[in-house]
C-alpha cells in the first residue's frame, strides 16, 4: 500500500488529505497526520502571541466563526420566500423519486440533516450555563415540543401526546404545519404529506441526543383544522427499557 | 508549564479533531529558553499514549452522560498523572482535555478556566457545524476553526 491510500478515519465528505499534506501555514488539522499536523511551530506561535491576522483561507475575512450565531434575537424571514425554497425542494425531490413513499423517504433525509445541527444551535443559544442536556425522553420531548419547535417554527406544536396502545409512541401535533401551509396534495397522490421534512427534523434532533427513534409525518384532518399534521414518534425498543434500568 | 492535549470525538467514537498545545500564560517571561512558547512538551512515550487515554475516558464520560444533565462533566479520569477533563453537547460530541499537572506544580490548574475552554470551543464546533459542506463526524480540517481555537486556548489555559 503506498502512503496515498492511507485510510482516512472520518473526511467522508473532503476531498481525501493524504499524510503528504501538512499545512503550510501550520494552521489546520489534518486526520491522517494527527496532532502533528497542527502542532505549535515557533512560526504560529508567534501569530498567536502577537495577535497577527492572517488570511488562511478565501473567505479568512468574513468567517462564519467571527460572527456570533448566539444572538438571542429571532432573525425572521419571509413566509413567502421559505414557501418558494419549499416548494422548490419538494419539487426537486419529486423529480428524483420513484414514489411517493421514496420521496417521503427523501424529505425527511433533507430534513434530517437540518435537525442534526438545530438542535446544538438552539442548545448553544439556551446558554450553556442555564440550559441542561436532555437525557430523559419525556424530557427531550418537552424540549422539541417547546423550545425547538418555537425557534424554528415561531410557535410551540399544538400537542404532545403518548399513544395508548404501545408504550414507546409518542406524537407531536401542529394544526397548521409551516411549510405545508401552501401545498395542496393531488388525488393520485395518496396520503403523501410534505410535512415528512418537519419530520425528518425531528428525528434528527432525536437520533443525534441517542433517541433513536422513527418519525413520520400523518394528515389527521379534523373539522376547522384540515392541515392538522399528527407526527408520529416510534422509539427503539431498548430504548424504553434502557430508560426504566437508568431511571427507576 | 502545564501540557494540554485536547480532541473531539464525534458520536462513533471517531476522532473529529485533536490539537496539542502547553499552557501561554507565562510563556513569555520564559522565551529566553530555546523552547517555543505553546510547544507540548509531553514526553515520547506519552505522546503516543494520549489519544488511547482519551479514548478510554469515554466510557467514563458515557456513564456520566446518563446521570447528569450538565454539559460539562469536570474531572472524570486520572492516568499516572494525566488529568482528564470532559465537555459533551447535545448531540453527542465529546471535548476531552487531557493535561499534566505533575511537572510545574507552580501553575495552579483552575476548573473555571477549563469550563469556559469547553463553553468557547462548543461555539466554534457549533459554527463549523452550520457549515453545508461539514457533516456530523466528519473530521475537521477547516485552517479557520484550528486558529481560532488556539487563540481561545492561548486566552484560557
Amino acid at each position: 500500500m503506498s502512503n496515498d491510500n492511507i485510510i482516512l478515519p472520518s473526511a467522508a465528505s473532503l476531498s481525501t488529505l493524504s499524510i503528504a499534506d501538512n499545512p503550510k501555514s501550520g494552521f489546520g488539522y489534518n486526520p491522517s497526520l494527527g496532532p502533528l499536523s497542527n502542532t505549535i511551530t515557533p512560526e504560529s506561535s508567534n501569530i498567536l502571541l502577537n495577535r497577527k491576522t492572517l488570511s488562511l483561507t478565501p473567505t479568512s475575512g468574513n468567517s462564519i466563526y467571527d460572527k456570533n450565531v448566539n444572538n438571542k434575537k429571532i432573525n425572521e424571514i419571509n413566509l413567502s420566500s421559505l414557501s418558494f425554497l419549499f416548494c422548490e425542494a419538494v419539487n426537486w425531490t419529486h423529480r428524483n423519486s420513484k414514489g411517493i413513499q421514496d420521496l417521503e423517504t427523501r424529505l425527511n433525509g433533507l430534513g434530517y440533516q437540518v435537525g442534526q445541527r438545530f438542535l446544538e444551535l438552539i442548545k448553544l443559544r439556551e446558554g450553556v450555563k442555564s440550559s441542561k442536556r436532555e437525557i430523559k425522553i419525556i424530557d427531550i420531548l418537552r424540549f422539541i415540543h417547546g423550545t425547538f419547535w418555537k425557534s424554528i417554527f415561531g410557535k410551540t406544536a399544538n400537542e404532545l401526546e403518548k399513544s395508548q396502545d404501545a408504550s414507546n409512541e409518542y406524537m407531536i401535533i401542529d394544526n397548521v404545519p409551516l411549510v405545508s401551509k401552501f401545498i395542496s396534495i393531488p388525488k393520485d397522490y395518496g396520503n403523501l404529506n410534505c410535512s415528512a421534512f418537519m419530520a425528518g427534523i425531528i428525528e434528527g434532533a432525536l437520533d443525534s441526543s441517542s433517541f433513536h427513534a422513527n418519525v413520520t409525518a400523518h394528515s389527521a384532518p379534523i373539522d376547522g383544522v384540515p392541515l392538522r399534521t399528527v407526527f408520529l414518534i416510534k422509539f427503539d425498543e431498548q430504548l424504553v427499557i434502557r430508560e426504566s434500568l437508568r431511571f427507576n | 508549564m502545564t501540557s494540554y492535549y485536547f480532541s473531539i470525538i464525534g458520536t462513533r467514537d471517531n476522532p473529529v479533531y485533536e490539537f496539542e498545545f502547553s499552557s501561554f500564560k507565562n510563556s513569555l517571561a520564559m522565551s529566553t529558553s530555546t523552547s517555543v512558547p505553546g510547544k507540548s512538551q509531553f514526553s515520547a512515550s506519552i505522546k503516543e499514549m494520549l489519544p488511547f487515554i482519551s479514548n478510554s475516558s469515554l466510557d467514563i464520560i458515557e456513564d456520566a452522560q446518563w446521570t447528569t444533565n450538565l454539559f460539562y462533566l469536570g474531572k472524570i479520569d486520572s492516568f499516572y498523572g494525566l488529568l482528564v477533563n470532559a465537555f459533551i453537547t447535545q448531540g453527542n460530541i465529546k471535548f476531552v482535555l487531557c493535561y499534566d499537572v505533575s511537572n510545574g506544580t507552580t501553575q495552579k490548574y483552575d476548573d473555571s478556566s477549563i469550563k469556559q475552554f469547553f463553553i468557547e470551543a462548543n461555539d466554534l464546533y457549533v459554527k463549523c457545524l452550520l457549515n453545508p459542506f461539514y457533516s456530523v463526524n466528519d473530521a475537521i480540517v477547516s485552517p479557520d476553526f484550528d486558529l481560532r481555537l488556539k487563540l481561545i486556548a492561548k486566552k484560557y489555559l
